[in-house]
């Protein structure tokens, strides 16, 4: 147990040093936000949501390191998402691309939205006009007057 | 009709919930990869018992192979390892290992308690080819065909019992290995 215990504490220790700080360096301010941008947007692909940028696996050391070197090398971000895409399939992007099987994804939301609308404003249409002009005929009124006026008698 | 409008916001519903239901039984490690029926990634690497020499993907044109991803620190590759052992030796089918992010020595130590089985063990010691063949976890295996283009992608070790993952199983791989040999 002492053992077991010793082990743990100096796994413990061993921490930081895992988290060490990389320090990358860019010729421009362009490609250090470009980096940025690219290890925010990309997923890292063992870790469940996560991005590149806030893991610490090693794939995601590995792939960090290349997107760096993607930059400094001078890529666009379309060339950078090419070639992640084209080993990790489009699971590696957090913005799922526009296409047909993901349409639903993207206009689903406006779709709900619509409907939602729609209905919201047939309902409180139909209920205004329930409620603006009571077209009650002189029989009718004359029904109400007389069960009101029963009322009054018997209280 | 009065009550079958009433009834298309539950059904709306319960599609939604199904759909959701189903996401609940998906395996969120599973990662298709976008590289099946795609020629496979070249490249030339070390291997492990070259002496320097090294090996490229032209060298396996015309034949149907495995690439198995393995390394001796992956626990998941010891359980692997008989039955890819199995594959080679019971089913003649070609086995060329990916040795991955690995020191040379302790692959080698590995491969001589556990057997060596593969056609040879290439060395990427830094993980460039496995970026390549979009490699996220170890074990993986490609099945590579005669034209060197990658069929099907095991994630995960090959397994006797895989339960729902049937593209695990030994004997459905083999199965299809041998289909592929067989030219149809």
């Amino acid at each position: 147990m002492m053992r077991f215990i010793s082990v743990l504490l100096a796994l413990l220790l061993l921490m930081p040093v895992q988290a060490a700080i990389e320090t990358h360096q860019f010729d421009t301010p362009e490609q250090e936000a470009l980096f940025k941008k690219m290890t925010e947007e990309l997923r890292c692909l063992v870790c469940q949501n996560q991005n590149l940028a806030d893991s610490n696996a090693e794939l995601a050391l590995d792939l960090r390191e290349k997107t760096y070197e993607m930059v400094k090398s001078g890529k666009s971000e379309a060339e950078i998402i090419e070639y992640m895409v084209a080993r990790y399939g489009d699971f590696v992007l957090y913005r799922p691309p526009v296409k047909s099987s993901t349409l639903f994804l993207w206009l689903g939301p406006l779709l709900f939205l619509a409907i939602a609308i729609i209905v919201a404003t047939r309902f409180v249409r139909s209920r205004q006009s329930a409620g603006a002009d009571p077209e009650l005929t002189d029989e009718q009124l004359k029904l109400a007057r007389d069960l009101l006026n029963k009322e009054k008698k018997s209280s | 009709m009065k009550s079958l409008r009433f009834a298309i916001p539950l059904i709306i519903f319960i599609g939604l919930m199904l759909l959701m239901f189903k996401g609940l039984w998906q395996d969120p490690k599973i990662v298709n990869s976008p590289l099946i029926d795609k020629a496979a990634p070249g490249f030339t690497l070390p291997i492990l018992e070259g002496n320097g020499s090294t090996f490229s993907l032209e060298e396996m044109r015309g034949k149907v192979w495995v690439l198995n991803v393995w390394a001796s620190w992956c626990v998941a590759c010891r359980a692997e390892h008989p039955l890819v052992t199995e594959m080679v030796r019971e089913h003649d089918i070609l086995v060329v290992g990916l040795n991955y992010k690995d020191e040379a020595q302790d692959a080698l130590s590995w491969l001589e308690r556990f057997g060596d089985p593969y056609l040879m063990s290439l060395v990427d010691k830094d993980g460039e080819v496995g970026i390549d063949y979009g490699v996220y976890g170890v074990p993986e295996s490609f099945v590579i065909d005669a034209e060197g283009v990658i069929r099907r992608k095991v994630i995960g070790p090959v397994t006797r019992n895989s339960g729902d993952k049937p593209e695990n199983n030994i004997d459905t791989l083999v199965a299809y290995i041998k289909q592929l040999e067989s030219g149809s």
